[in-house]
């Protein structure tokens, strides 16, 4: 069939794109209330300066880099498409027999909001300590050396996607992003806290979220954006897009009640920031799987990632890692729950539904392949930085507020702000 | 002239501020303030971890007074401000050499 722009589909990925977006400034404000208040605006900075670089990053080399000419099936060439041009093809066809499609340069507006989530989920391993000029450099390279060919991967003909060689024991499935961005943010972030280094007094002196409030207000707008995130990861304005969208309400809220009544088993009360993390967890989860699960084992599924990343944050207490904002404990462990969830609780090939090993072992496969991946680049960009640039602002800049020291601001006003 | 500093439970103030109120007193000096006693502090939990705080949010009342009303206000004051529990807090009575009216210049007993 001659391709058509479908507007209905074109409309409904413009406003996901949106939404998705939205998610950046949502995590700010869920990040920046875990913070003290003496670095609650570099903790934003981080977020808003990775929205800033990866923005232009993206239609430059981003989008080359992971829908251009194949190299190995590992990345795509950055030169095939720079700045859009070159082979980029005006116009993505989603259904051959249709001939539905929307103009390709929608759907690099999707992608890139992707992009800059994930790299702005990575800076809440790194509150409070770390120099802005270093993370702002980190970013870039590591969007363009990790992000970008893990979307070529999964998304676009790679080795980890259906195409790929682990295709023929089953299809891969990763519907909105549990490998590309989830995991891989959640080992960035666990190397980098590694390589940085903990915070000063980390384990001696309380550390109290400064404003809880702030905390739910981007919980809420970091589910409100994921519906673009997983509703729209269906390419279409469809049943797909609405099983999506009911499965990532269903997931996040039987995570909050995972997470709560772990929380109240364990430690004898059911917490705010217990909430708002159980609803990014069951969000991390059902990213991957939004599409092959059904509501009630999206049920299932939250519920799971809830109690495992509730008990996943105490971790680092027992391991003496620094990740200052969990994002181990809610990226990594929720991405990990959905996409080796999908290989048991699939409609389509789990083994709990008749499906065997199959789908369960490919899954297994490509999450360690994504971990193995951004492990091994966030550490050599890491160690490279700590030589070049030095991670750490100086301890008494730490002690009396990286706001200050780094961005000459502070948050409030009072004696103690 | 004398001084009554209060340090109280903040849920308690506005009772005290009545009875002071009505007592005569025309001003006082209110601020938020954080400390800890035999009381001790309490227990916060984040995601798990568990921060021991010791120091608790009080309110502390600043009143100006004459010398023959001191004693019967700071009686006030602690009869209000009690709970019985621990943590109700403490008052005490220290003497003024001078206190002078800002907006007159009167000075003494006169800028009570």
């Amino acid at each position: 069939m001659e391709p058509y722009i479908d507007t209905g589909i074109t409309a409904w990925m413009l406003v996901s794109a949106s939404l998705v977006l939205l998610m950046t400034p949502g995590l700010a404000l869920f990040y920046g209330g875990m913070t003290r208040s003496k670095s609650v605006l570099n903790m934003m900075m981080m977020c808003f300066g990775a929205l800033a670089l990866i923005a232009v990053i993206y239609p430059l080399w981003g989008w080359s880099m992971s829908y251009g000419e194949s190299l190995g099936g590992i990345l795509g060439n950055p030169l095939d498409q720079f700045g859009l041009g070159g082979s980029f093809d005006q116009v993505s066809v989603l259904d051959t027999e249709t001939g539905a499609a929307i103009p390709t340069i929608v759907d690099v507006g999707f992608q890139t909001t992707f992009a800059i989530i994930t790299v702005a989920l990575i800076a809440g391993a790194l509150a409070d300590r770390v120099k802005f000029s270093t993370w702002m450099v980190f970013a870039g390279l590591w969007v363009t050396l990790s992000y970008f060919p893990m979307a070529h991967m999964v998304w676009s003909g790679g080795l980890l996607s259906g195409d790929g060689p682990f295709a023929a024991i089953a299809e891969p499935v990763d519907f909105a992003g549990g490998t590309v961005v989830h995991i891989n943010a959640g080992v960035a972030g666990l190397v980098l806290a590694l390589i940085v280094g903990k915070r000063k007094g980390f384990g001696a002196e309380p550390m109290r979220p400064h404003n809880l409030p702030l905390v739910m207000l981007g919980a809420a707008l970091l589910w409100f954006g994921w519906f673009g995130f997983n509703a729209g990861s269906a390419y279409g304005a469809d049943e797909t897009a609405g099983l999506a969208w009911v499965n990532t309400t269903t997931a996040a809220a039987a995570a909050v009640l995972g997470w709560l009544v772990t929380e109240k088993l364990k430690y004898g009360k059911a917490t705010s920031l217990g909430a708002a993390s159980g609803v990014v967890a069951g969000l991390v989860a059902i990213t991957p799987a939004a599409g092959a699960l059904t509501p009630v084992t999206s049920i299932v599924l939250g519920v799971l990632a809830g109690g495992l990343c509730a008990l996943a944050v105490g971790l680092k207490h027992k391991l003496g890692y620094d990740d200052s904002l969990d994002v181990v404990g809610v990226h990594l462990v929720g991405g990990l729950v959905g996409t080796v969830g999908i290989g048991f609780l699939a409609t389509d090939g789990g083994l709990l539904f008749g499906g065997g090993v199959n789908l369960l072992v490919v899954q297994v496969i490509i999450a360690a392949v994504a971990i193995l991946l951004s492990g091994v680049v966030t550490l050599v960009l890491g160690l490279a930085l700590k030589s070049l640039m030095g991670w750490r602002v100086a301890t008494e800049d730490e002690v009396r507020g990286i706001d200050l020291a780094e961005h000459a601001e502070g948050a409030y006003e009072g004696i103690n702000s | 002239m004398k001084l009554i500093t209060a340090v109280i439970q903040p849920h308690t103030l506005d009772q005290v501020k009545a009875a002071l109120q009505s007592a005569g007193v025309r001003g006082m000096t209110v601020s938020e303030v954080s400390g800890y006693g035999r009381q001790k502090g309490h227990t916060e939990v984040y995601r798990g971890a568990e921060y021991t705080v010791d120091l608790v949010p009080k309110v502390r009342l600043e009143v100006l007074v004459s010398d023959e009303e001191a004693s019967a206000l700071a009686e006030l004051v602690v009869r209000v401000a009690r709970t019985g529990k621990i943590g109700d807090g403490k008052v005490w009575v220290t003497s003024v050499d001078e206190v002078i009216r800002v907006r007159t210049g009167a000075s003494g007993p006169d800028a009570l």
